[in-house]
C-alpha cells in the first residue's frame, strides 16, 4: 500500500520541478477534457497555448495581458512572503483605474507631460491607501485581511459600477455604462509601435526586479521574510511588525493600482466596467506558480497571460465558453499545490504491517 | 411602517439568511477540526449549477438536491486531500478550489443560463401558519428553510452533548495530543470537511433551486465569503451563527426596506451594504483580541503533518 | 517479590533518515517493579517510549508483553493492553474539562455514563491522595495538577505499566515526594513503573532497577541503589565528557539593572502576571531565578527583552528608564537575551545560521543604510560557529539540521560576541546533552569573568546552585528575595519555588539579610 513519508530534507529538485510539473498535468487534463466535450484534443490545444503566439501581434498582446498581472503579482509577493494573505490585489486595481480615470477625466483640457504621470499617480495613491484600509484594519483591530481584503474587493468594484454608471459617465455614450475617451495626453506611451503594447510592461518588470532585490539584499526584505516564517522570532528581534505589516500592503496596493491605472491609460483608454478579467485573482496563482521569487512571477506571469489570451482564442475559434481561462487557472493551482508536497513528502511502498513485528 | 411590510422584510431575511446559514454551519463544523477552508464560493457554485442541471434534467427538486450536495462534497474532497493528506497550506488550497469553482462551474452551465424552472415552493405548516407575523416569516417557508433550521439544532446538539462533537473539538485543539489520545486525526478532518462541502452544496442548490430558480455565473455573489466572516464573528458558536446569518440576511435585502419606505438609492451603492456590514462587524468583533483567542479552535488553519 | 515480566523489548531499532534513534534496544520490566530509562537528552529514550506506547513502529525487534509477542496498533491498543502514558508535554485539551478528557481517552462504552465516570475518578484520585475536580476545564489547573489528571487518567484504565516521562522536571521538591509516594504505592500493588529522567539522584531514591541509554544504544542496566551517581553518569556520557564546570567566585561591581515594583498584566488568558517584582543586577555576577514552568518565567523574559512593555521607570539599566523600551533599542543599550524556545523565536527553523546571525546581530556592523553587509554577516556566523564550537555542516545549513545542543551554543554564542552589559538566559541547557550543556556554562562564567551580569532563569536546580552567586525564586508572579546560594538548600529553595517567601522590600541597593525561615 502506498504511503507518504516526510522526507529529512526537502526536495530541491522537487522546488523547481514542481511548477513545471504541474503544467504538464494541467496539460493532459485539459487533452481529457476536449475529448470529453466532443472537441479535438490536440486542435484545442494548439489554440490555447501557441496560435496565440503565432505573430508578432501576439507577443505584444502577450506582454500587454502580462504586465497588470506581473505587476499585481509583484506587490503580493511582497505581502505572501511575510505571510499577510492580501487578496486584494483586485480592489487595489479596480480603485486605482477608477481613480486614475476621474483625474484623467478632471485633467481632460490638460496638455503637457506632467499629466500622465499625475494620472498614474493618481491611481497608486488610491490603490495603496485601499490596501493601506486593510492593513490599519489588521495591524490596529485585528481583522483578519483574507476577509476583510475580500469585502474591500467586492466594494471597490461596486463603487466602480456606481461610478461609471453615475458620476463618471459619457454623457454622450448613448447611455452606456462607460467614461469618455481620455485626451491623448493622459495616454500610456506605446512600447513597440503599431501594437498595443504599452510601457505598462516595463513598469512591471523594473517592479519584479525591485522585488527581488527587496529580499535579496535589504534588511526590510530580510525583516519581511522573519515576519512570514516566525512571528516570535521577528517579536524577540525587535522588528516592528506593524510598520512592517503596512508598508506591505502600501507596497501592494500601489503596484496594483498602478497596474489598473495603466489598464485604463493603455488599451482601453476609457474606464468600463469589465476593466479586469479577474486580474487581481490570477495574480495570486502568478505568485504561488512562480515561488514568490523575481524571475519565477515572471515566467508566471507570462504563461497566465498566454491562458487568458488562449481562452478567449477557444472561444472565438471553438466556441467554447469563456470560462476556460478560470478553469485551466484554477487547475493549475491545484496541482501545483499537489506537486508541491512531493518537495516535502516522498511516495513510499510499504507492506502491511504483518503479525509479529517484522524484519527490516 | 405597517405590520405587512414588517412581515414582508422579516420572511425575506429569513430567505436571504438561509443559503448563508447553510453554509455557514458547514464550515463552523470544518474549522472546529481545525481546517479552515477558503473555497466556499467554489463549492456553492458548483452545487447550484449541478443541482439546477440535475433537476432540470431529472424533472425532480429532489434529485437536484441530492446531486448538488454530491458535487459540494466532491469538491471538497479535492480539498482535503491537499489540506489534510498532502498537508498543504490551507489558504491557498482553499483559494485554488474557489477559483478553480468558479471557472468550473460557468464552463459546465454555460449551456444552462437563462434556462428557468419549477422551483421550491412555499408550504405552510398547518395552524403553525397562522400566527400573526411568525406564522408567516417562520412556519411559511419552502422546505429547505426548515431543513436548514432543522440542521441547525442537529449541528448545536452535535457540537454540545456527543461524544462526536467532543472528539471534533479536540481534533481541533490539538491534533498532536487528539493523536497521542488514540484519535484518528486524518478521518475525523476528512469527515469535518466533507460535511462542509454537502453544507455548501445545498446552500447552493437552495441558490438555484429556490431563491432564484435559475442558474447565472457567479450567482453567490460573495455569499461563501461573507459566511466564513460570519463563522469568525460567531466565534465559533452555532447559535451566533443562525443570529448573524439571519442579520446579513437583512442587510442584503436592505433595498426592499428603503423601497418599502419610499427611500431611492442606487443600486450599486446598496448592493455595498452586506460587504460594508461584514467589515463593521469583524472591526466590532475583533477589536479585543483576547475574546478572538479564547474562542478560536487553536490549530485552525495549520497544517497537521503526523510523525511515523 | 513477584518475578513476572511485564514488558521484554528485545533488538529494537528505529531508523530516521539521518540517524539511528534506537539501535538494538534491551528492556526488561517486572511486574511491580520502578524501572528507570536514563539518558542525556538525544539518547533515545522519547522515540523508545513512542514504540513501547504505539505512536510509532519500530523498524526492527520484538516487544513482548507478559509473556506474549505483540504489534501494538496504536495508543488504543496499547491503553487496551493496560499500558499508560504520562507525557512530559501534557496531552490534555485545556478547553475541555478533566472528566471530558479523561472520556475521550476511554472506549465509547465506558465514557457514556457521565455521572459514573465522575464518582469514579473522583474515587481513583483520593486513593492515591492526588485529589481531582472531574468538573474543572483544564486550563484552570496548575501544572502539578494536570499532571495528576494524567496519572489518573492512566489508573482508571487499570494500567499495569506505567510510563512517566520526566515528571519531576515541572515540580516543586515537595511536590516530586507526593508522587513519589504515590508510585511506590501503585508498585506495592503490582503495577509496574517506566520512569524516564536524567535526574540521577532521584533516580537512585526511588528506582529499583535502572536501563541507560547512549546514541540509541544500551550502555549499561543496575540496580542505581547500589552505585553512585557518577558512575551512572559516566555510563550516560562515555568517559571523554566532562561531567560539570568548575566555578570560582567572582565579586560583584557596579549596578547594571534596577527593577522596580514592575507590574506587569499578562494579555493571555492562560499566561501570570507579574506582580511589584523587584531586583537588582550587578555587574560580574550570576544571579538565579528558579521556578516550576507556568510561574511567570516567560513574563519576566519578555519584559526584561522588551518583547513586552512596562511601566518606563519600573526597569532601568545603567541608569536610563528603559521600561517601555523594544528589543532592538535594549539590544543597543547591552541587553542580550536567550530565550527557552531555541527554534521558533531564538531562531528561525528554515533559515540558514547566516541568516539567523542578522536576526539579532545586525546592530554589530552587518547591515549599512538599510543594505545587508552579506560578507559581514558570513564572517559574524564563521566567529560565532568556530569560538563556541557548534558542530554543523556549513554555516549556510538551517537552524534545524542542528541538535539542540549545537543550536543553543550558537545562540548564546551569537549573543556573547555582541559583548552584552547584561545577559538574561532562560533555561538554557533545557534538552541539551551533557557536552553541550557544560560548553554553555563554561560560556556563562566567562561572560561573568569579563565584567557582564548573567540572570539564569531554569528549572534545574543542580545547574543553577553550580552557577549562581545569588539565588531567588519566582512563584505566581512574584519574585523572593535573591539572597546568596550558601544562604540556601534545596527545601528552602523548594518552599520559595511554591510561594512560601517573605517579602521583599523594594530593592534599594543592596538585599536584605532575611532571618531564614
Amino acid at each position: 500500500m502506498l504511503s507518504l513519508e516526510r522526507r529529512a530534507v526537502d526536495s530541491r529538485a522537487m522546488q523547481w520541478a514542481s511548477p513545471l510539473l504541474a503544467l504538464v498535468l494541467t496539460i493532459i487534463t485539459g487533452l481529457f477534457m476536449f475529448m470529453a466535450l466532443g472537441k479535438d484534443p490536440i486542435e484545442g490545444l494548439t489554440f490555447f497555448f501557441l496560435i496565440p503566439l503565432s505573430d508578432a501581434q501576439g507577443w505584444a498582446e502577450l506582454g500587454l495581458k502580462m504586465a497588470p498581472l506581473l505587476l499585481c503579482a509583484a506587490g503580493l509577493t511582497i505581502c505572501y512572503r511575510a505571510k499577510i494573505w492580501n487578496i486584494g490585489a483586485e480592489g487595489h486595481f479596480l480603485m486605482g483605474s477608477l481613480w486614475a480615470s476621474a483625474a484623467a477625466l478632471y485633467l481632460s483640457d490638460q496638455t503637457g507631460f506632467w499629466v500622465l504621470p499625475l494620472v498614474l499617480l493618481a491611481g497608486i495613491i488610491a490603490g495603496a491607501l485601499w490596501a493601506l484600509l486593510a492593513g490599519v484594519l489588521k495591524t490596529q483591530f485585528h481583522c483578519n485581511e483574507i476577509l476583510t481584503t475580500i469585502m474591500l474587493n467586492y466594494i471597490a468594484l461596486n463603487l466602480l459600477l456606481f461610478a461609471v454608471h453615475g458620476p463618471l459617465k459619457d454623457p454622450y455614450g448613448f447611455g452606456f455604462p462607460q467614461s469618455e475617451m481620455f485626451a491623448a495626453a493622459a495616454l500610456l506611451p506605446k512600447l513597440i509601435p503599431d501594437t498595443r503594447l504599452h510601457i505598462g510592461l516595463l513598469f512591471a518588470l523594473l517592479a519584479a526586479v525591485a522585488v527581488g532585490v527587496l529580499f535579496a539584499r535589504t534588511f526590510i526584505g530580510f525583516q519581511l521574510k522573519v515576519l512570514g516564517q516566525d512571528e516570535r522570532a521577528a517579536a524577540f528581534a525587535g522588528f516592528p511588525a506593524k510598520r512592517l505589516t503596512l508598508l506591505a500592503f502600501i507596497l501592494a496596493g500601489g503596484l496594483a493600482g498602478l497596474a489598473g491605472a495603466s489598464e485604463v491609460t493603455g488599451p482601453l483608454g476609457q474606464l468600463v466596467p469589465q476593466v479586469s478579467p479577474g486580474y487581481g485573482y490570477t495574480a495570486i496563482i502568478v505568485v504561488f506558480l512562480g515561488r514568490m521569487q523575481a524571475g519565477g512571477i515572471i515566467l508566471a506571469a507570462a504563461l497566465l497571460a498566454l491562458t487568458f489570451m488562449g481562452g478567449e482564442m477557444l472561444q472565438i475559434a471553438m466556441n467554447m465558453p469563456k470560462a476556460i481561462t478560470g478553469l485551466f487557472q484554477g487547475l493549475l493551482l491545484f496541482y501545483l499545490l499537489t506537486c508541491d508536497a512531493f518537495i516535502h513528502y516522498r511516495i513510499r511502498f510499504r507492506r502491511a504491517p504483518a503479525a509479529s513485528a517484522g524484519e527490516a | 411602517m405597517d405590520a405587512v411590510l414588517i412581515t414582508n422584510v422579516l420572511a425575506a431575511t429569513v430567505i436571504a439568511g438561509t443559503p448563508l446559514l447553510l453554509v455557514a454551519l458547514g464550515e463552523l463544523v470544518c474549522e472546529r477540526s481545525g481546517v479552515l477552508n477558503l473555497g466556499q464560493e467554489g463549492m456553492m457554485l458548483m452545487g447550484a449549477v449541478i443541482g439546477f442541471m440535475a433537476a432540470v434534467t431529472s424533472g425532480s427538486l429532489a434529485i437536484g438536491v441530492l446531486a448538488a450536495v454530491l458535487g459540494g462534497i466532491m469538491m471538497s474532497m479535492l480539498f482535503a486531500l491537499m489540506a489534510v493528506t498532502l498537508a498543504a497550506n490551507q489558504y491557498a488550497a482553499g483559494l485554488a478550489l474557489t477559483i478553480f469553482g468558479v471557472g468550473l462551474s460557468s464552463f459546465v452551465g454555460s449551456g444552462y443560463v437563462g434556462q428557468a424552472i419549477d422551483g421550491f415552493d412555499k408550504i405552510a405548516i398547518p395552524l403553525l401558519s397562522d400566527i400573526p407575523v411568525l406564522g408567516q416569516v417562520l412556519f411559511t417557508q419552502d422546505l429547505l428553510v426548515y431543513a436548514s433550521l432543522v440542521i441547525f439544532v442537529l449541528v448545536y446538539c452535535f457540537l454540545r452533548y456527543t461524544r462526536g462533537g467532543l472528539i471534533l473539538r479536540a481534533v481541533g485543539e490539538s491534533p498532536e495530543a487528539a493523536n497521542a489520545n488514540g484519535l484518528r486525526v486524518l478521518q475525523v478532518r476528512y469527515l469535518a470537511v466533507a460535511f462542509g462541502g454537502g453544507m455548501a452544496g445545498l446552500a447552493g442548490a437552495y441558490l438555484s433551486l429556490a431563491y432564484t430558480p435559475m442558474w447565472t455565473e457567479n450567482m453567490t455573489a460573495g455569499r461563501g465569503w461573507i459566511a466564513l466572516a460570519l463563522v469568525v464573528f460567531a466565534t465559533w458558536k452555532p447559535e451566533r451563527v443562525l443570529l448573524g446569518a439571519y442579520l446579513f440576511g437583512a442587510a442584503s435585502i436592505l433595498h426592499l426596506v428603503l423601497q418599502g419606505l419610499g427611500w431611492q438609492s442606487s443600486t450599486e451603492l446598496l448592493a455595498m451594504m452586506p460587504y460594508v456590514v461584514t467589515i463593521l462587524v469583524l472591526v466590532l468583533l475583533s477589536w479585543n483580541p483576547t475574546r478572538t483567542r479564547l474562542n478560536t479552535p487553536l490549530s485552525i488553519g495549520q497544517p497537521y503533518r503526523p510523525s511515523k | 517479590m513477584a518475578t513476572a515480566e511485564r514488558l521484554r523489548l528485545e533488538n529494537i531499532v528505529k531508523e530516521y533518515p539521518g540517524c539511528r534513534a534506537n539501535d538494538g534496544v534491551h528492556l526488561t520490566v517486572q511486574a511491580g517493579e520502578i524501572h528507570a530509562l536514563l539518558g542525556e537528552n538525544g539518547a533515545g529514550k522519547s522515540t523508545l517510549m513512542k514504540i513501547i506506547y504505539g505512536v510509532i513502529q519500530p523498524d526492527a525487534g520484538t516487544v513482548t508483553w507478559n509473556g506474549r509477542p505483540l504489534t501494538l496498533q496504536g495508543p488504543a491498543h496499547a491503553r487496551e493492553l493496560g499500558i499508560g502514558m504520562v507525557f512530559q508535554h501534557f496531552s490534555l485539551f485545556e478547553t475541555l474539562t478533566v472528566a471530558e478528557n479523561i472520556a475521550l481517552s476511554l472506549p465509547a462504552s465506558q465514557a457514556r455514563d457521565r455521572s459514573k465516570l465522575d464518582a469514579r475518578i473522583r474515587e481513583v484520585s483520593e486513593h492515591y491522595g492526588m485529589e481531582l475536580d472531574p468538573r474543572r476545564f483544564v486550563n484552570t489547573l496548575s501544572i502539578g495538577e494536570r499532571q495528576r489528571v494524567e496519572i489518573v487518567r492512566c489508573l482508571i484504565q487499570d494500567s499495569s505499566l506505567l510510563i512517566l516521562d520526566e515528571p519531576t522536571s515541572v515540580l516543586t521538591p515537595q511536590e516530586v515526594q507526593v508522587l513519589f509516594r504515590t508510585l511506590r504505592q501503585l508498585s506495592k500493588e503490582g503495577c509496574s513503573i517506566l520512569f524516564i529522567s536524567h535526574k540521577l539522584q532521584e533516580v537512585r531514591d526511588l528506582c529499583h532497577r535502572a536501563t541507560v541509554l547512549r546514541q540509541g544504544k544500551v550502555t549499561g542496566a543496575c540496580n542505581p541503589g547500589e552505585i553512585t551517581t557518577n558512575d551512572i553518569a559516566r555510563m550516560m556520557v562515555g568517559d571523554e565528557t566532562p561531567l560539570s564546570t568548575q566555578v570560582d567566585p567572582c565579586e560583584p561591581g557596579a549596578l547594571l539593572l534596577q527593577a522596580n515594583n514592575l507590574n506587569y498584566q499578562s494579555r493571555d488568558p492562560f499566561g501570570t502576571s507579574l506582580q511589584a517584582i523587584s531586583m537588582s543586577l550587578r555587574a560580574g555576577e550570576i544571579v538565579g531565578i528558579a521556578g516550576v514552568a507556568g510561574n511567570g518565567q516567560d513574563e519576566l523574559l519578555r519584559a526584561l527583552s522588551g518583547e513586552a512593555k512596562v511601566n518606563k521607570d519600573s526597569l532601568q539599566f545603567n541608569g536610563l528608564s528603559i521600561g517601555d523600551t523594544g528589543p532592538a533599542v535594549r539590544r543597543g543599550l547591552g541587553v542580550a537575551v536567550v530565550p527557552e524556545e531555541r527554534l521558533g523565536r531564538g531562531a528561525v527553523p528554515a533559515m540558514s545560521l547566516v541568516d539567523n546571525s542578522l536576526l539579532t546581530a545586525s546592530g554589530q556592523g552587518l547591515t549599512s543604510r538599510g543594505w545587508v553587509s552579506l560578507g559581514k554577516v558570513r564572517d559574524y556566523a564563521s566567529r560565532v560557529v568556530e569560538q563556541f564550537g557548534v558542530r554543523t555542516a556549513s554555516i549556510d545549513s538551517a537552524a534545524t539540521s542542528l541538535s539542540g545542543g549545537n543550536l543553543q551554543k550558537f545562540i548564546i554564542g551569537r549573543e556573547a560576541l555582541q559583548q552584552p552589559k547584561l545577559l538574561v538566559a532562560s533555561h538554557p541547557t533545557w534538552g541539551v546533552d551533557v557536552g553541550s550543556a557544560v560548553a554553555i556554562h563554561e560560556a556563562l562564567v566567562k561572560l561573568r569573568d569579563e565584567g557582564a551580569a548573567v540572570l539564569l532563569i531554569s528549572e534545574d536546580l543542580d545547574e543553577l546552585f553550580q552557577l549562581c552567586g545569588r539565588m531567588g525564586a519566582i512563584c505566581a508572579g512574584k519574585l523572593s528575595p535573591l539572597v546568596p546560594t550558601s544562604e540556601l538548600t534545596i527545601e528552602k529553595l523548594g518552599q520559595w519555588m511554591a510561594g512560601d517567601f517573605p517579602a521583599t522590600a523594594t530593592a534599594t541597593t543592596t538585599e536584605t539579610n532575611h532571618a531564614v525561615a
